[in-house]
């Protein structure tokens, strides 16, 4: 349970780094930070949204250590303020309309990439040598080298826009409204495929070459021998007994990586206009919507973070040692 | 060191990456004296490629040849000045973490593990948005993002070599910590440093064309992210412009694949254990054996 513990605090640290940077930047602008930031919106919001603003993001006259009091008190609380280019929508409203199409997108992608890429990668192990061995990783590799929204841009003009055979952009069809019927799941699904896609082509290379090169160490081990002496059935061998143990890190390995992936896929969205977190963004960067892109790099840190708690759990439950000793 | 080059030169894929690079550096550092004004208007807009634009032209009728080229300098400098600098604070705190121990190495690897968890676009977005626009502030936020990857394995290996005996006898006999780490320690992780920085410089290209790509840097100034974004704003893809934004994707592509090709050679020259393991899988394969097995005979009896 020390394990578990000591990953708590970690992940506490990470998120009070967060907040606080989030505190912070916008009081390191040049100048006055509050008069830059609300300049811009001078004729195009009301004074009393201006000092609403001011207001949730602290930006009072108090001294800097109670207007860190307050922003903490109002994160915390949920209140991340009022969205200005959906003015006066509230920052948490708008954020989770996008949050729900991200989880399904992104979610459903990864585990898609990972269940692909880790298969491929016991096999690669298991066939060192084989065309599948030399020929596969080169060339995710190669693919991977290229940006996530580059190949997005790509897929989705020769399977878009030249062939026809996909949606080019939204979630589902403008003249549906969200409801439980067949035709709504139908257009969601086929809206979500080409940017599920991407993300599956874009990430199967790294998953592929992490499970095998721990599978290939794995495969020197004595019990590996002991199984084969034993006469156990090769198949048996490389899921019961290889790819079982090369799980292992290959899972803390996940973690690690899905804040990686995750910026992949929020640039997807972008493409798509797929109307998840990375496509609020960009809106909010274009828009110099300062509240919400606050609002989204809390969310989006904050949501990792869960993740990787998530993962860390399932590796205490899998791991018996990370039960009784720490394991770093 | 010697031994070190002319074993990556025998290596076919290391060859290939170095020859991919050479290629890009060469362009980057005499292209743009070729090709003249990036950001002229010279013909239509979005006309496809022909003799005279052999990359086709962009929506504001510049030439798509001279923006990649351009854009080529632009790009590799920010990567690679980026890398070095990932790397440089990469070591100085693993080093420092790794070496001293403590409760400065808890420190050092808490605020090290940090950084590593939290999701670099949205950290790297909300400093940029703030930030002035330009190079300068691109380049100080994929440093401030970055660094913790290189901090963490040089802090490991760093570990490793504390224990070694020559790092001992160096401290017993009366050295200072700063010259056991210079002079001991960090000759003896060359190849590390060296794949820290390519894998760094992977990064920062990547992520320094993801923000331009989102607008956040300066968009007036040619490199590739701003191709990308301005292909993107231009609609390239309604326009089926496809010649805007494939030239400068293709060498992003081409670029992280060399390196890659290039740290996977290091890799395998700093681990030794990979270096026998190729030899192992190209022996068995010269016999037809199926490595699946664990203890594969390579000879039989007869045989000798």
């Amino acid at each position: 349970m020390r394990y578990l513990a000591r990953r708590l605090m970690l992940y506490l640290v990470a998120a009070w780094a967060s907040l606080t940077l989030a505190f912070i930047v916008p009081r390191l602008m040049p100048g006055d930070p509050a008069t830059a930031m609300f300049a811009r919106f001078h004729g195009k919001l009301s004074p009393e949204a201006i000092d609403r603003l001011r207001a949730t993001f602290g930006f009072t006259d108090a001294p800097l250590w109670d207007q860190y009091v307050t922003y903490l008190g109002n994160v915390l609380t949920g209140d991340l303020g009022v969205s200005v280019s959906y003015f006066p929508a509230r920052v948490s409203d708008v954020i989770t309309t996008g949050l729900a199409w991200t989880l399904f997108l992104t979610g459903f992608a990864v585990v898609l990439a990972w269940a692909i890429g880790t298969t491929l990668g016991i096999a690669a192990a298991w066939r060192r040598g084989r065309w599948i061995d030399t020929v596969a990783p080169p060339l995710l590799l190669f693919i991977g080298a290229f940006p996530f929204f580059w190949l997005a841009m790509l897929l989705l003009f020769v399977f878009g826009f030249t062939l026809g055979w996909t949606p080019v952009r939204h979630a589902y069809a403008s003249h549906l409204t969200p409801e439980a019927s067949l035709g709504f799941a139908w257009s969601v699904i086929t809206h979500a495929f080409l940017p599920a896609i991407t993300i599956v082509v874009a990430t199967i290379g790294g998953w592929m070459l992490d499970m095998r090169n721990t599978m290939v160490g794995v495969l020197g081990e004595d019990y590996i021998t002991l199984a084969h002496a034993k006469g156990l059935a090769p198949r048996r061998v490389m899921f019961r007994y290889a790819a079982r143990n090369a799980l292992l890190p290959n899972l803390t390995s996940f973690g690690m990586a899905l804040g990686f992936v995750l910026s992949g896929s929020l640039l997807t969205e972008i493409v798509f206009s797929y109307p998840g977190q990375g496509y609020l963004l960009i809106q909010a960067v274009r828009s110099l919507d300062y509240p919400l892109i606050q609002g989204l790099f809390l969310t989006i840190t904050f949501a990792v973070l869960a993740a990787n708690l998530f993962v860390d759990l399932i590796y205490v439950w899998l791991d018996p040692r990370a039960r009784t000793r720490s394991v770093a | 060191m010697k031994a070190a080059l002319a074993a990556l030169r025998h290596d076919r894929r290391a060859l290939v990456g170095l020859v991919i690079l050479g290629g890009f550096v060469l362009i980057a550092l005499i292209g743009p004296l070729l090709v003249g004004d990036p950001t002229a208007q010279l013909a239509l807009p979005l006309s496809p490629p022909s003799w005279d634009h052999p990359f086709g032209t962009t929506g504001q009728g510049q030439d798509v040849l001279a923006q990649t080229i351009a854009g080529a300098r632009t790009s590799l400098l920010i990567g690679f000045s980026v890398g070095l600098a990932q790397v440089a604070i990469g070591a100085l705190v693993g080093t420092t973490a790794g070496y001293l121990g403590g409760w400065v190495d808890d420190v050092l690897s808490q605020v090290v593990n940090v950084f590593l968890i939290m999701p670099g676009l949205p950290l790297m977005v909300i400093i940029a948005a703030y930030l002035p626009t330009g190079s300068t502030t691109i380049a100080l936020v994929l440093i401030l993002t970055g660094w913790a990857w290189s901090a963490r394995v040089i802090r490991a290996q760093t570990l490793a070599l504390r224990e070694k005996d020559f790092v001992l006898a160096a401290r017993v006999s009366g050295e200072g910590g700063v010259r056991v780490i210079v002079c001991e320690i960090m000759p003896n992780m060359t190849s590390l440093l060296a794949s820290a920085t390519i894998g760094a410089t992977v990064y920062a290209i990547g992520a320094e064309v993801a923000l331009e790509f989102l607008g956040l840097g300066d968009v007036t100034h040619v490199s590739w992210g701003t191709n990308l974004y301005w292909a993107a704003n231009d609609s390239a893809l309604l326009t089926e412009a496809w010649w805007t934004f494939v030239p400068t994707g293709t060498c992003v592509a081409l670029v992280g694949f060399a390196l890659a090709l290039v740290n996977g050679a290091l890799d395998q020259l700093g681990n030794p254990r990979l270096r026998s393991e190729t030899a192992f899988v190209a022996e068995a394969r010269r016999h037809g054996v199926d490595l699946g097995v664990s203890t594969p005979v390579l000879r039989k009896a007869n045989d000798a």
